[in-house]
């Protein structure tokens, strides 16, 4: 029985369609211009993928994307390692000393601006006299990343039947071992998505990786971001395309991953 | 002993690295920052001057202690441009929080009523751009909005302007730009709350005679504070201390803080009066950053 209240009225239909179109045209806009053979940036010259050759020419710009990429892999990796630990901790470890700390830790990271978090890890490295460069850029994405991890995956073991876990224990197995066995599995996609916004989140990142990092080691968003300071470059388009092509792949990846378990729980963060 | 209590000490151990961690890398970063805001400004490398070492006792502890200086802070309060920026950086932080709030609501509430099957496509639809580099979509905008871009020539192919408009540089491109940003942000709480409405309700409050808008205000929006509230939090305190975006769209004209920081750090190489900028943005977001974080401990842990 449907009243009036619940059908979906052309009033929702232009609400839907105009935020749509607004989150995605400028990006189409960006990739169909990426393509423009003109100097120009807006006059169209014709189809051409000269800024592509462009950009594989740029030594510069491709030191800076494998730099990028570098860091994205090896942070996400240890994000995910150290997110999952601590997922499982607040998930599966009722009370225990220092939670609320431990939460808080994790939690506000999550909205707490970037500049702040740059300028506290860099007086930290330069305290500790440590070298910037790679690692120090490497360890400051996975502080941040670790924690959205840790979120994601969080929220994907509190929606999980728990009746699993203990009935493996019941027919013998150990804790540890019934977590590898029946909750390990069962959490993966979680975990390979939780690895996927944290290579995404560490690709991005121009504040913080421009606070930690060192002479000569310019990450690509940081490479970015001083060229369009400059003003609008054809080959930036180009470059922006790779990424977004990149970033387009791993979240089907991810959503095939996620496909495969089914419910998610919610949390605050769009995750 | 249960076999939850059983399983949970294995669980707490897990902590252990990632509570090492956050702590050395998250919690005592904050320390420095602290000692540092409360250095003299040197030119050196680093340039500050060192505020204490533990190493040296008690003596030079206490004479490092006197030497310990608030001039930092007071600059930032006798200095117009800090105590603008400050407000600045409030005012644009609720004004595009109320219109992130006004665009997301209307989109959040539509897709609560599409069709079971497509409500997941859309989230996805809107996940998606959080996920594609926040970089980019400020650099898309850039192509868009600058003198010769495609809005200006749609305005002048229409004839609705007589000359190209300077949309860069503006707090008008500003708030396009944050708004484009942080929609994500605002959409997926507001529909979390409003998908699990409880649609029976307003069927109840229309066969009671109130009308479509009636029943909206006095049942729905009710019903979605939590999600209001949600979306107000996580768009509020990351946009307080934006940096990119007002840099790369708004005018250089005024700055907010989180541009002063950066300024006072890059370009002025003042490290102790960064620190203290950000101890002081720090300070002015810690009440709604514990809001938020009893928000987060109770939808992810869902009640317990």
């Amino acid at each position: 029985m449907a009243g009036a209240v619940n059908r979906l009225s052309r009033f929702n239909m232009t609400a839907l369609a105009l935020g749509f179109a607004f989150l995605y045209l400028p990006i189409v806009i960006l990739v169909i211009y990426s393509f423009n053979a003109s100097r120009l940036v807006n006059v169209w010259g014709g189809w051409s993928l000269r800024w592509y050759v462009e950009f594989f020419n740029d030594r510069a710009m491709l030191e800076a994307a494998w730099m990028s990429l570098r860091v994205a892999a090896v942070s996400a990796t240890l994000a995910t390692l150290l997110g999952t630990l601590a997922a499982i901790g607040l998930a599966r470890g009722e009370r225990f000393a220092g939670r609320a700390l431990f939460s808080g830790m994790l939690y506000s990271p999550l909205v707490m601006p970037e500049v702040i978090s740059g300028l506290s890890l860099l007086l930290l490295f330069v305290a500790l006299n440590a070298e910037r460069g790679f690692w120090t850029v490497t360890v400051a994405h996975t502080t941040l990343t670790m924690c959205f991890v840790a979120v994601v995956v969080q929220s994907r073991l509190t929606s999980l039947d728990r009746s699993l876990e203990e009935a493996a224990m019941d027919l013998g197995c150990n804790p540890v071992k019934a977590f590898v066995m029946v909750t390990l599995p069962l959490i993966l996609p979680a975990i390979v998505a939780g690895w996927m916004l944290a290579f995404t989140l560490s690709l991005d990142d121009v504040v913080i990786a421009s606070f930690t990092t060192g002479p000569g080691s310019a990450t690509l968003p940081i490479r970015i971001y001083s060229e369009v300071r400059l003003g609008v470059k054809p080959e930036i388009n180009a470059i922006c395309t790779l990424v977004i092509a990149l970033i387009t792949v791993l979240i089907v990846v991810a959503s095939v991953a996620s496909r495969l378990s089914s419910s998610q729980g919610e949390s605050a963060a769009p995750l | 002993m249960s076999t939850r209590r059983i399983f949970a000490r294995p669980a707490r151990y897990a902590t252990i690295a990632p509570y090492l961690w956050m702590a050395l890398f998250f919690l005592v970063p904050f320390g420095f920052v602290l000692k540092i805001s409360l250095s003299q400004t040197a030119i050196a490398q680093p340039p500050y001057t060192p505020v204490f070492d533990l190493g040296e006792g008690w003596e030079a502890f206490k004479a490092a202690f006197e030497q310990l200086s608030l001039d930092n802070f007071r600059l930032l309060l006798s200095d117009n441009l800090y105590i603008l920026s400050y407000l600045r950086s409030l005012v644009v932080a609720v004004t595009s929080t109320l219109i992130l709030l006004v665009i997301g609501y209307p989109i959040a509430y539509g897709m609560a009523r599409l069709p079971q099957r497509w409500q997941g496509i859309a989230m996805i639809l809107v996940i998606v751009p959080f996920w594609t580099s926040f970089l980019i979509r400020i650099y898309a905008w850039i192509n868009i909005l600058q003198h010769d871009g495609l809005l200006n020539q749609i305005l002048l192919a229409l004839h609705l302007v007589s000359g190209p408009v300077a949309w860069l540089s503006t707090d008008t491109a500003m708030y396009i730009g944050i708004v484009y940003s942080y929609l994500p942000f605002m959409i997926l709480p507001l529909y979390a709350t409003l998908a699990k409405m409880d649609r029976t309700l307003l069927e109840a409050a229309e066969d009671l005679g109130a009308s479509p808008a009636k029943a909206f205000w006095l049942v729905t929006f009710p019903l979605s504070l939590p999600g209001v509230g949600a979306g107000v939090l996580l768009c509020v305190i990351p946009i307080v201390g934006e940096f990119v975006i007002p840099d790369l769209l708004a005018g250089s004209n005024s700055l907010m803080i989180g541009q002063t920081l950066w300024l006072e750090f890059f370009t002025n190489k003042d490290w102790p009066v960064a620190s203290a900028v950000a101890i002081a943005l720090l300070l002015l977001l810690v009440p709604p950053l514990l809001l938020y974080d009893r928000l987060q401990r109770r939808q992810i842990e869902g009640g317990r």
